[in-house]
């Protein structure tokens, strides 16, 4: 654990979030801050499975970290645990990927009609919302 | 050679073998594209996923015993979605300056992106459960899947083509907008945001800070607009 404390708190020096040194034995701000992030999403969690609204357990934690960061509670460690958990956001795409072996009978069965959806639903995602952007005034 | 197979039968076994595969091969895969010089063809996500599945697939590794390790990776997506908010927070000056365009912009493009796929998906005549699952895929993975389970999609699938979609926009994006003649980084990093999220924001980022900076807040947004309106919008589409 020792190894894993280092290593967040020293990602999170170079992220130039240092202000005073930390006291020995206190834990690092990233630490603290994946403590709070994970809270977030277990309240989320909740307030979805007891109300029964439509919407996932982290979209409400989201809601709720920001609300958190609005009142300007806690942001150095929210900081630091989001900076550090960005960072590396594409890695976590992996697990899920490397599902696809799992649906290779779905993807084969449909996979031409799955490859123009894909390709011209992305494009015209991207084509879209460029205009919009374009042809709005900048306020 | 017995030994041999024995020992692998044990590693595969144990959760160790799919946690060091995963960040040993990614960690491989980014070093390549940065030696490369990070063309979009060279996207680290694409190369490991596809590394890790042929690994998968040519030792006979099941996917379960694959997963026993990588959860621990996995796990992290969901504060990973929360920590989207510091995203928001940080844009908070641009995001009340522009409030009217950025908002019209991410859901005109996450709208026509949704919309289109299922209206296309049904065009070809694709299952019901596929058509749900492609919904929500300009929506980073964790989300899509949240969002698939509450309309009848394929929480797997949905990750699937979300991740897809996420590499699709990062490798053809650039052309596209040239090919659009749509230059300025802002638009161009905000439209790889919504219609391309995490992976694409990615791919901005590594181009021009600005366009970075507006794939992130597009990407955060997209996010929380796509779970709390999709829902809803399904009903009717």
């Amino acid at each position: 654990m020792d190894g894993v404390d280092a290593l967040l708190g020293g990602l999170v020096a170079r992220g130039g979030m240092n202000e005073a040194p930390p006291r020995p034995g206190a834990p690092s701000p990233a630490l603290a801050g994946l403590a709070l992030l994970l809270i977030c999403q277990l309240a989320g969690e909740l307030v979805a499975r007891a109300t029964g609204l439509p919407w996932p357990g982290p979209v409400l934690g989201l809601l709720l970290l920001l609300a958190l960061l609005a009142a300007g509670l806690w942001r150095r460690p929210i900081g630091a645990a989001c900076e550090l958990l960005l960072a590396h956001l594409s890695l976590l795409f992996v697990p899920v990927g490397v599902g696809v072996i799992t649906h290779l009978d779905a993807i084969a069965r449909h996979g031409l009609a799955l490859a123009v959806v894909l390709l011209l639903s992305t494009w015209i995602g991207l084509a879209v919302s460029a205009w919009v952007l374009k042809g709005l005034p900048e306020a | 050679m017995n030994e041999l197979v024995d020992l692998w039968l044990y590693l595969s076994a144990s959760p160790l073998f799919g946690l060091a595969a995963t960040l040993g091969v990614y960690a491989l895969a980014a070093l390549a594209s940065a030696r490369l010089g990070q063309p979009p063809w060279a996207n680290p996500v694409l190369w490991t996923v596809l590394l890790l599945a042929a690994l998968l697939l040519a030792s006979g590794t099941s996917y379960a015993a694959y997963f026993a390790g990588a959860q621990f990776i996995h796990v992290l997506l969901g504060p990973a979605v929360v920590a989207l908010a510091w995203l928001l927070w940080q844009r908070r000056q641009a995001l009340r300056r522009q409030a009217l365009a950025l908002g019209l912009a991410a859901l005109a493009g996450g709208g026509a992106a949704a919309a289109s796929a299922v209206l296309l998906a049904r065009a070809f005549g694709l299952p019901a459960d596929i058509v749900a699952s492609l919904a929500p895929k300009s929506v980073t993975a964790p989300v899509a899947m949240g969002i698939a389970e509450r309309i009848g999609g394929v929480p797997a699938l949905a990750a699937v083509f979300a991740v897809l979609t996420g590499l699709i926009g990062a490798v053809t994006a650039p052309y596209l907008f040239d090919a659009l003649r749509i230059h300025s980084p802002a638009a161009r990093g905000f439209a790889l945001g919504t219609a391309s999220h995490g992976i694409g924001a990615a791919r901005a980022l590594q181009v021009h800070p600005e366009a970075g900076a507006h794939a992130g807040l597009a990407f955060a947004l997209q996010a929380l607009l796509a779970a709390l309106l999709l829902p809803l919008a399904m009903r009717w589409l």
